[in-house]
């Protein structure tokens, strides 16, 4: 039986996938631009957050539309609240991709300081996180959003890797400490877009399961 | 009973994915399923017992092995589609269906532990213990005052104090009171319809029962009126064992602690409120809620 609120949802899914795909979009060009130091990416970056944050108010009034107008229950239900979630936190990816993107015209002055190695490696993983949590997002896929979860730890063990090697370079080469600090910052808004995506992905457990397992160990 | 799948197992689907058909497919082939009744539930004391009870009107069977406590102090809610069973179970508590010639019961139900069908039960007495409210309100022809003390002039009381008091009481406990104190004398058939069905609760818990049963109390009434009588069933939860038939979803998910979903005379899934609207266990009772079928 095809019920009223199927469209509205199937609408919400596809706003909210939108969302994601630009959200990741700014990610990933937002890291490019620093490994690259491309300036000018970092800017376009820069200039689409407002996009980002206009869709992620449509989405919410799309979700209170539902609420006030169908009140859904069990999984309608969970869907909705899962989707103002979500839609919450990629607006916040968002944010950070543009902070990382800021750093950049930072760093074009500054000496060349090769960037930690780990840089790579830890962006490349968050990166696949992100895309990850939208595809369990679209798919209802608690499996996938299992994996995402686990997958956390590694960009946080990297994410200490990159802190001990600034630390040591600040001792080594003290006249480099301010690009050392910024690039610091980078690495803590990629740690940020991984718990992010760590977040959508217990959301997405809660959508499909109806059990909220944040604040709550790996099983 | 079963129990429910481990949300930690990945290979367990969960309870949105496919087709909601596979046990209301078993039981509409006529095959019996293991209801889903929650842990809570039957941790819960209970004020009635049901226990493996079946019903036939003549050769077709309404009522298929039902099993389930009805907590005490609690307002329990059944829900299903029309045919379900619902009333038919409701009218058994009281024994409304010994009256119709070709009703064959087998199991047992307990009100506080006595046998509801034992032969030396006495039914008026069994009713005295239990009130029960009808789809349409059906107040005597006579005063206010005189409707609500109906149940204890029979049994003999007759000291004004004692009716004064026990008609204040329940019309308060009915939320009827400030609407009615001026006019008790008056015809109780001139009240509107959500004032007369909260009127027939009022003479029901005048008789203070241990059980309160609502055959849908509020369908024959309007937006406005089922409010009031939603938000006094509320107000009676703690104070008596409620159990309330309802067609509307969302009466059973804003006034009732517990809800018991049927389907052609099985129970299905039974649980806190809170859980069947939010996570039902079974998709088949997903499938029901979210309005998917029935």
């Amino acid at each position: 039986m095809t019920r009223h609120i199927d469209r509205q949802i199937g609408n919400l899914k596809e706003k909210i996938r939108r969302v994601g795909t630009v959200v990741e979009e700014a990610i990933s060009k937002s890291i490019s631009a620093v490994i690259n130091r491309d300036v000018q990416l970092a800017q376009r970056v820069l200039a689409n957050d407002e996009a980002i944050d206009r869709m992620e108010v449509e989405v919410e009034e799309e979700c209170l539309k539902i609420l006030a107008l169908y009140q859904p229950v069990a999984a309608d239900l969970r869907f909705v609240v899962a989707v103002l979630k979500i839609n919450n936190d990629l607006e916040r990816m968002g944010d950070l991709a543009k902070n990382i993107a800021k750093r950049v015209a930072q760093l074009e002055g500054a000496g060349p300081v090769d960037l930690p190695p780990e840089i790579r490696t830890m962006a490349m993983q968050a990166e696949e996180m992100v895309r990850e949590c939208l595809a369990a997002v679209i798919d209802g896929d608690p499996v996938l959003a299992r994996r995402i979860r686990e997958q956390d730890d590694v960009v946080d063990e990297a994410r200490q890797k990159v802190r001990r090697r600034i630390l040591a370079g600040i001792k080594e080469h003290p006249e480099n400490v301010e690009v050392l600090l910024r690039i610091n910052s980078i690495t803590k808004h990629i740690e940020r877009i991984a718990d992010m995506a760590t977040n959508v992905a217990e959301d997405v457990i809660y959508m499909v399961e109806g059990d909220i397992v944040r604040h709550r160990p790996e099983e | 009973m079963s129990t429910s799948p481990s949300p930690a197992d990945p290979r367990q689907p969960p309870p949105s994915a496919g087709p909601a058909t596979d046990r209301l497919a078993v039981v509409a082939a006529g095959g019996q399923v293991e209801p889903e009744v929650h842990e809570r539930v039957r941790q819960t004391p209970a004020v009635l017992e049901i226990d493996r009870f079946n019903l036939w009107y003549g050769t077709k069977q309404a009522l298929h092995s039902i099993t389930m406590p009805i907590p005490h102090g609690k307002v329990t809610a059944l829900i299903g589609p029309s045919g379900c069973g619902k009333s038919t179970l409701l009218r058994s508590v009281n024994r409304l269906n010994d009256l119709v010639p070709s009703v064959r019961i087998t199991g047992e139900m307990r009100l506080n532990g006595d046998p509801i069908y034992d032969q030396r039960m006495d039914v008026i007495e069994l009713r005295k213990r239990m009130g029960m409210v009808f789809q349409r309100p059906n107040p005597f022809p006579m005063s206010i005052y005189e409707n609500v003390v109906y149940a204890l002039r029979i049994d003999g009381e007759s000291k004004r104090i004692v009716l004064d008091e026990v008609c204040e009481r329940s019309l308060r406990g009915a939320a009827l009171w400030d609407e009615v104190k001026d006019r008790l004398g008056e015809s109780a058939l001139g009240l509107s319809g959500g004032q007369q069905q909260r009127l027939c609760i009022a003479r029901a818990i005048a008789a203070e029962p241990e059980v309160l049963l609502l055959d849908e109390p509020c369908s024959a009434l309007d937006p406005i009126a089922t409010g009031k009588v939603e938000d006094l069933i509320q107000e009676l939860r703690g104070l008596y064992s409620v159990l309330i038939v309802t067609h509307n979803m969302q009466q059973a998910s804003r006034s009732s602690d517990y809800t018991a979903f049927m389907y052609l005379g099985r129970l299905i899934e039974y649980g806190p409120t809170t859980d069947i609207f939010t996570k039902p266990v079974l998709r088949e009772t997903e499938a029901y809620v979210t309005g998917r079928f029935g």
